[in-house]
């Protein structure tokens, strides 16, 4: 469908078990482009009944328009940090959306757009945490969806996280960055669908 | 993208927050309440930001004492109010019986979740339309109002208080779980952007007082306890002394004077937004986070050339018929999207005064209606 005047939405879902810091990730995202680069965002969530280790995903709308819908209709990115959040809900994005996985914990692809980094990997031998693996993958989505100011998401992270943590928490954050720089998303396939799908839907 | 700039007062808030933000500003300076989701951060705001503005923050036993506490406080003179979701609001119905016989202003939040019971505790619903409205027992006035996004989640809010001070009555304020726990990035109003009202206090003196008298509007001037003006209050039906009586012309014009209060304010209290509505042939009516789905079902269905419209409901009870029966008149059908079994549908069906279709879209699975579903049903009318 073309995308009319009052419609361009950027659609992020932030996806894994709960634990994981998933929507802190996205409240975070959400502070630097609504607070710091003033526009329109909208950040919802949905959890079960369990603190921890139930399905968890959070979810992000941008435009520079005023949100009606508040939750993600068709995503653009989609990030996941486990098999079952991956396998769930690849299907929710668009055909030339972004799935980024996180591969130490993803292991089987569903499409070959994908952009797989060792989110959990990079925390725990080069952080030196795996709790800031969420922070990671920020970096990494706030540089491939090209909808935030970087600086500002820095600021952002800064300004939420515990007293005492903003060193290890801007690293984990750089080192995402930095990760997902080393990646060209023009030698990727353009669609998340199989070309003979595509073809033949 | 835009250079690196912090945009100036502007905050990352939860509906829930600025619920909180708005009672502030509302003049609010008492909560009792006790936790439950997904209406708790109401409570844990308010526990941090009371105490700073010399207010009282009481987290109760149960909603039963909430609500007593918060009836306690408003008639000692505070703005006061409690948050809390189907189970609790549940409890609250007896007490809220003693608020609106009693005339006893308070601002009551629920932020409702799957129901009936503990239901279903994380998801959202707006299965207590009916019960905010009919909960408590026997004929009473109330106002419920219902909010859609962060934004309304404060200056409702404020309304909400602004009602209750002005009607002496009691103001349901339904949140639900989707706007209660959506964020957005919102500059809320300034201290001199807020209209606040206060309930009028006796001016006469103390011995001339008739604390259930009403005045040109029906609504007694209220005393705060410890302000010197003696008076009783009581959950039975009471004379202008404020005492029970058995004297049928004393109980019936008790009962007309509540009614009319509310009946005399309905200008100001009955309030909607309209969107496309000028030339809608096929009109959607819905309220509060359903109303953002509905928005946006109404534009695709204005890009595939059918003339819709949107009226959102704000005020639910009492029902905002003067806005709804004359856009009935101008429809062919009207669509009524509700996450319940169809609540609100069965007051428009009540207003309707012709032969307007009107049509349910009900879902209570526990996930939050899409404007494709909604548009998928439009086009169809």
């Amino acid at each position: 469908m073309k995308q009319q005047d009052g419609w361009e939405r950027y659609e992020i879902r932030f996806s894994g078990s709960g634990g994981q810091g998933l929507i802190t990730a996205a409240v975070v995202f959400a502070e630097a482009v609504g607070v710091y680069d003033g526009r329109y965002v909208c950040q919802t969530q949905s959890y079960g009944p369990e603190a921890r280790g139930g399905k968890s995903k959070a979810e992000v709308v941008v435009s520079d328009h005023p949100i009606d819908y508040p939750k993600a209709l068709e995503l653009d990115l989609l990030l996941a940090m486990n098999q079952a959040a991956c396998d769930a809900y690849f299907y929710d994005l668009k055909k030339n959306g972004i799935l980024v996985v996180d591969s130490t914990l993803v292991e089987q692809f569903p499409t070959s757009r994908v952009i797989a980094i060792p989110f959990t990997g990079i925390a725990r031998d080069e952080i030196g945490r795996v709790l800031v693996a969420n922070m990671v993958a920020l970096g990494a989505i706030g540089l491939l969806s090209g909808q935030v100011n970087l600086d500002n998401l820095e600021k952002a992270l800064l300004a939420r996280v515990p007293k005492g943590t903003e060193e290890m928490n801007r690293d984990a954050l750089r080192r995402g960055i930095e990760e997902a720089g080393k990646i060209d998303l023009d030698q990727l396939p353009r669609s998340v669908m199989n070309e003979d799908e595509e073809e033949y839907p | 993208m835009s250079e690196p700039e912090q945009t100036p007062g502007r905050q990352l808030l939860q509906g829930n927050e600025a619920v909180v933000h708005g009672a502030l500003a509302a003049g609010c300076r008492f909560f009792a309440g006790y936790p439950i989701t997904p209406a708790s951060e109401i409570a844990e705001h308010l526990s941090v930001l009371l105490p700073a503005v010399d207010g009282t923050f009481i987290q109760m036993e149960d909603e039963i004492a909430s609500i007593g506490a918060v009836i306690g406080a408003s008639l000692a003179g505070v703005k006061a109010m409690t948050a809390t979701s189907g189970p609790g609001f549940s409890l609250m119905q007896e007490n809220l019986g003693f608020a609106c016989v009693a005339e006893v202003p308070c601002v009551i939040v629920n932020v409702m979740r799957g129901g009936p019971s503990t239901g279903l505790p994380t998801s959202p619903a707006q299965g207590d339309v009916q019960m905010a409205r009919w909960g408590t027992h026997g004929d009473h006035p109330i106002v419920v109002l219902a909010v859609s996004s962060v934004l309304d989640s404060f200056s409702i809010t404020v309304k909400a208080f602004n009602i209750s001070e002005k009607y002496r009555v009691p103001v349901i304020l339904l949140s639900d779980e989707v706007v209660a726990h959506t964020r957005e990035a919102v500059r809320l109003p300034g201290r001199d952007e807020v209209k606040v009202m206060d309930r009028i206090r006796p001016s006469m003196p103390p011995d001339w007082y008739r604390p259930y008298e009403g005045d040109n509007r029906g609504v007694p001037p209220m005393a705060a306890f410890g302000d010197g003006y003696r008076h009783h209050v009581t959950g039975l039906i009471h004379d202008e002394h404020g005492y029970p009586t058995q004297n049928r012309k004393e109980i019936e014009g008790f009962h007309e004077r509540m009614a009319g209060k509310i009946r005399r304010g309905f200008a100001d209290i009955q309030m909607t937004r309209g969107f496309h509505t000028r030339d809608a042939e096929v009109l959607v009516i819905a309220y509060g986070s359903v109303a953002r789905s509905a928005l946006r079902a109404v534009e695709e269905a204005r890009r595939q050339g059918m003339r819709a419209g949107l009226l959102q409901l704000i005020t639910l009870f009492p029902f905002p018929r003067a806005t709804v029966t004359p856009l009935l008149k101008q429809c062919r059908a009207v669509l009524v999207p509700e996450m319940n079994m169809g609540q609100i549908s069965r007051e428009v069906q009540r207003v309707n005064q012709c032969d307007c279709r009107v049509v349910k879209h009900n879902r209570v699975d526990g996930e939050f209606i899409t404007p494709m579903e909604i548009t998928r049903v439009l086009l169809k009318l």
